[in-house]
């Protein structure tokens, strides 16, 4: 006899879940569970804007109150996906609007946003409070005017490495007259100055706020007065530190930090200076988060800054931290959770990147709760990557750039196979990896055994063949992103493997061996899957056997895309490519 | 040293090597309407057979060669563009006999169909800061696994290097995977730093690709870091020495066997390689001949051909190239 909760008893059980996996598998247990759930749930995350339509995620969740989507693919962060693929905001806008007009926050990544979208959700959504757009693009400082003004109740503004058309500073003036509600505002993208009086009038009304990340153009005057009116922020993006070195700006700086007893969190630091930096010893101890990759400061100084962060959980960094400064972050940072050392110098060539393997290795065995790393240097070795295995076992996302294409271990000329084994074996619950280097097969083979709970697979230059793509696909049961470049493989593990392309949320694949053939006989197998083919070549004039530019696979339940640019190739819209020639299996 | 072509149907071809297989990594290829027939990709020790169908020159045993004109994909990064150029690496079958002559590489340019980078320059909009001194980007050749190594050596010596000329910078589509906000951003400010330092006045840089016969991937040059000829030889001899021979290995081990250590030096002073330029008018010359600042304005592309290829050079180029062969 089945015991049957009553709905009230169950929402009220819901109300305490907020993980969406969580929910997902709640609501795949049965209907009546399935319709609390859906009724009950608020925060509505959709990783692929195309795997549904905007009509039904409203019709299934009347009452979400928060959306956060994400468009174009991962790989579109590196110009890898051309301008004009899709990813529009403005349909999901249009049909909430008019479906769920309660909603108040909207999260977008990586989508194409225009002010006429903009303008639409300050005219929508009555309530608004927080909307984020990360690595988005198409709108301009009008479109944010817009918002400011219209939504009476805003809380979180943020524009985090967008790119914006920058019409000027006057959208800053747009806010309410009377005090806002602003809890957050992130203008870190935009390139044109603000009118500092604007800046410190609103901030000035604006009690709640608790982080403020500034633009480039924002002096290090603008700064201390903001810092005088804001004393109590917990998240501060700095303007440009780049300013004469005067006594008295000094002396006002670091007043002006010390007073700001609550900061947790420091980013920008935009050229600065390194005379400039011990105005911030004073807020060191306090801090948590610290993103100096924009700050092209060296050692010692680094290291001068760095000793004094005993609580810091999550540091970026450029290379010029080298490995002295990263065993120093070691010794003193025993709280480390997250780790990403960028490159000064992103080119093939350079020659002096002056982070190894060495500096990875001793914050792997310093810092104990290390468990996010995204590492660039030239080489790695095998063995580094034993020992960071072996040290590391919690860690959750590792991602390594040798930027050198196929570097083998520089000490022993192998392939980094082993390095890499020791890392799915050992860092059991890895959830992100990307791997580089010189890697053979093998490495996926151990990969694909081993690296259960990953979820997203990052590959550039790897392999030998298509044995790497079957190791992958027909392993890593926890696969859901995969994206790969430049890898040696085609048809053959893509179509033996299908079926587990309708368990994934994506694959890219640019610069393999997929022949357009494969892309169509798997476009008419699997109808659930979206085959885009991203090429230049029309269609028609190309053979079966050739491969194609770039492929993207994606699961969906709303069928072929309507919006695509000329040139993407999908089976529905271009049926006159006709039935694969190929044997059929 | 074996080298991998493409094999191809036999139907297509008066030729088909046999056993050779190529492999093209980045299909900015620019496929022709021949039908293939049947597909067959099958995995064996690590070789693909694909019937891919460039647009053909020739087929060549031995030194791979960068035949055609390099493609530029420009996906939203400024750039000083050539337009229609495509780099094809390594090997392209040929369509007309195979003894077909070497002389063929400087008539590629023309008649190459639009580019997709050109149809992408339209799609993409040129947003956030520029990157100075432009972002061409490459695609880089098929898996060379014995060039990283050799692109150490080769860094070590250009480091030492006698001639302050910097080498000039390789890049490929994309890699290193840095966002391009980042790499805006942090080109705006390096490029300050520059200026600041070298004291030079704002010409800017003056970036031509180099391409050798036989290297997998371009490289530009900043000829405004130049004072003479002498400076920008050597600097071309570090910069490619490591491209010289034997990128056939696709097995690390095999590949490092059969690769020969030549240098580009000894094959420059040995005359199997000579520095030719393109100039404005689109007539292969040979670098040398004009006085250096005539040279810097006029000179669009800078290519390493082989002694044999530049035969058909001006006549002056041809004297000079001989006269070399006598030192």
């Amino acid at each position: 006899m089945a015991l049957r909760l009553p709905s009230k008893v169950l929402k009220h059980i819901l109300s305490f879940i907020d993980s969406n996996e969580d929910r997902n598998s709640v609501s795949l247990v049965c209907k009546s569970w399935f319709e609390t759930e859906r009724k009950t749930r608020k925060r509505v995350f959709v990783g692929n804007c195309y795997a549904v339509t905007p009509a039904a995620v409203a019709r299934r969740f009347p009452e979400m109150r928060s959306l956060t989507l994400k468009g174009k693919p991962h790989f579109a962060d590196y110009n890898l996906v051309p301008d004009g693929w899709g990813g529009y905001a403005c349909p999901w806008i249009e049909a909430m609007a008019a479906k769920s007009p309660s909603l108040e926050e909207i999260r977008l990544k990586r989508m194409v946003v225009t002010d006429e979208c903009l303008e639409r959700i300050a005219a929508s959504f009555k309530d608004f409070k927080v909307l984020v757009l990360t690595s988005c693009e198409g709108f301009s400082t009008d479109g944010i005017a817009a918002i400011a003004s219209t939504c009476r109740n805003l809380r979180v503004l943020e524009l985090r490495e967008c790119i914006v058309e920058d019409l000027g500073g006057d959208w800053l003036s747009y806010f309410p007259e009377t005090s806002t509600s602003l809890v957050s505002l992130d203008f870190s993208c935009l390139d044109s100055e603000v009118k500092i009086s604007d800046l410190e009038r609103l901030v000035s009304r604006s009690p709640n706020l608790k982080s403020l990340k500034l633009n480039p153009a924002v002096t290090l005057d603008g700064l201390v007065s903001i810092l005088r009116r804001a004393p109590q922020l917990t998240e501060l993006g700095t303007g440009s530190f780049a300013a004469e070195l005067k006594p008295e700006a000094f002396t006002k700086l670091s007043k002006a930090f010390s007073n700001c007893k609550q900061l947790q969190s420091l980013s920008g630091l935009w050229d600065v200076l390194p005379e400039y930096l011990p105005a911030l010893y004073s807020v060191c101890p306090g801090l948590t988060s610290l993103n100096l990759s924009y700050a092209t400061v060296r050692m010692p100084d680094l290291v001068e800054l760095l000793r004094r962060c005993s609580k810091l959980q999550k540091l970026w960094v450029m290379d010029l931290i080298e490995d002295k400064g990263l065993e120093a972050v070691a010794s003193y940072c025993k709280e480390l959770r997250e780790l990403r050392v960028f490159p000064s110098e992103p080119d093939l060539d350079a020659t002096n990147i002056p982070v190894t393997e060495q500096g990875l290795v001793y914050v792997s065995k310093g810092c104990r709760k290390l468990e996010s790393v995204l590492y660039f240097c030239v080489q790695f070795t095998n063995a580094a990557l034993i020992t960071i295995a072996r040290k590391r076992p919690n860690l959750k996302c590792f991602r390594l750039c040798v930027i050198e294409p196929f570097a083998p271990d520089y000490k022993t000329n192998e392939p980094l196979d082993k390095g890499f084994k020791a890392i799915a074996e050992g860092c059991k619950d890895l959830r992100r990896l990307s791997v580089s280097g010189l890697l053979s097969d093998k490495a996926f083979k151990y990969i694909g055994k081993h690296a259960k709970k990953v979820r997203m697979l990052s590959i550039a230059f790897a392999g030998d063949s298509d044995l790497m793509l079957h190791h992958l696909l027909s392993g890593c049961q926890s696969l859901k992103k995969l994206e790969i470049r430049d890898c040696p493989f085609g048809d053959t593990a893509l179509l033996e493997n299908a079926a587990k392309l309708e368990t994934m949320r994506s694959l890219w694949m640019s610069s393999c061996f997929v022949s357009f053939g494969a892309c169509k006989l798997l476009s008419q197998k699997m109808p659930r899957l979206n085959v885009e083919v991203i090429d230049e070549h029309p269609p028609k004039t190309r053979p079966e056997s050739s491969p194609v530019e770039r492929i993207y696979i994606y699961r969906t339940v709303a069928g072929p895309r309507m919006d695509t640019p000329e040139f993407v190739w999908t089976l529905h819209k271009n049926p006159e490519i006709g039935v694969s020639k190929l044997a059929i299996k | 040293m074996s080298y991998r072509l493409l094999s191809v149907d036999k139907e297509e071809l008066d030729i088909s090597p046999p056993g050779l297989k190529v492999r093209n990594y980045f299909g900015l290829s620019d496929c022709s309407s021949v039908d293939s027939s049947t597909i067959h990709n099958r995995v064996q020790d690590g070789e693909k057979t694909s019937n891919l169908n460039f647009k053909a020159t020739e087929l060549r045993l031995g030194l791979p060669e960068s035949q055609s004109p390099e493609r530029e994909t420009d996906f939203g990064l400024l750039s000083p563009r050539t337009p229609d150029e495509k780099l094809l690496f390594p090997l392209l079958p040929c369509k007309d006999t195979a003894a077909s002559a070497t002389t063929e590489h400087k008539n590629v340019v023309s008649g190459n169909k639009r580019g997709f980078a050109d149809t992408w320059d339209e799609f993409s909009s040129v947003k956030g800061s520029v990157r100075p001194g432009g972002g061409i980007n490459m695609m880089l050749s098929p898996k060379i696994k014995d060039v990283p190594k050799s692109i150490q050596e080769e860094r070590s010596h250009a480091k030492g290097g006698s001639n302050n000329a910097p080498a000039a910078k390789a890049q490929v589509v994309g890699w290193p995977p840095i966002r391009s906000y980042r790499k805006n951003t942090m080109a705006s400010s390096t490029s300050k730093n520059t200026d600041e330092v070298d004291g030079k006045p704002g010409l800017g840089a003056l970036f031509v690709k180099v391409s050798m016969d036989g290297a997998p991937y371009l490289r530009k040059v900043d000829l405004r870091t130049y004072t003479c000829y002498q400076q920008l030889s050597s600097a071309l001899e570090k910069m490619f020495s490591c491209f010289t021979l034997g990128q056939c290995g696709l097995h690390g081990a095999q590949g490092r066997e059969r690769m020969s250590e030549i240098k580009l030096k000894d094959l420059l002073h040995g005359s199997e390689f000579v520095l030719t330029y393109e100039d404005k008018d689109g007539d292969w010359m040979l670098v040398g001949d004009v006085p250096w600042e005539i040279f810097t304005e006029t000179c669009q592309k800078l290519k390493i051909m082989k002694g044999s290829d530049s035969i058909g050079l001006a006549p002056g180029a041809v004297e000079k190239s001989k006269n070399k062969d006598r030192v």
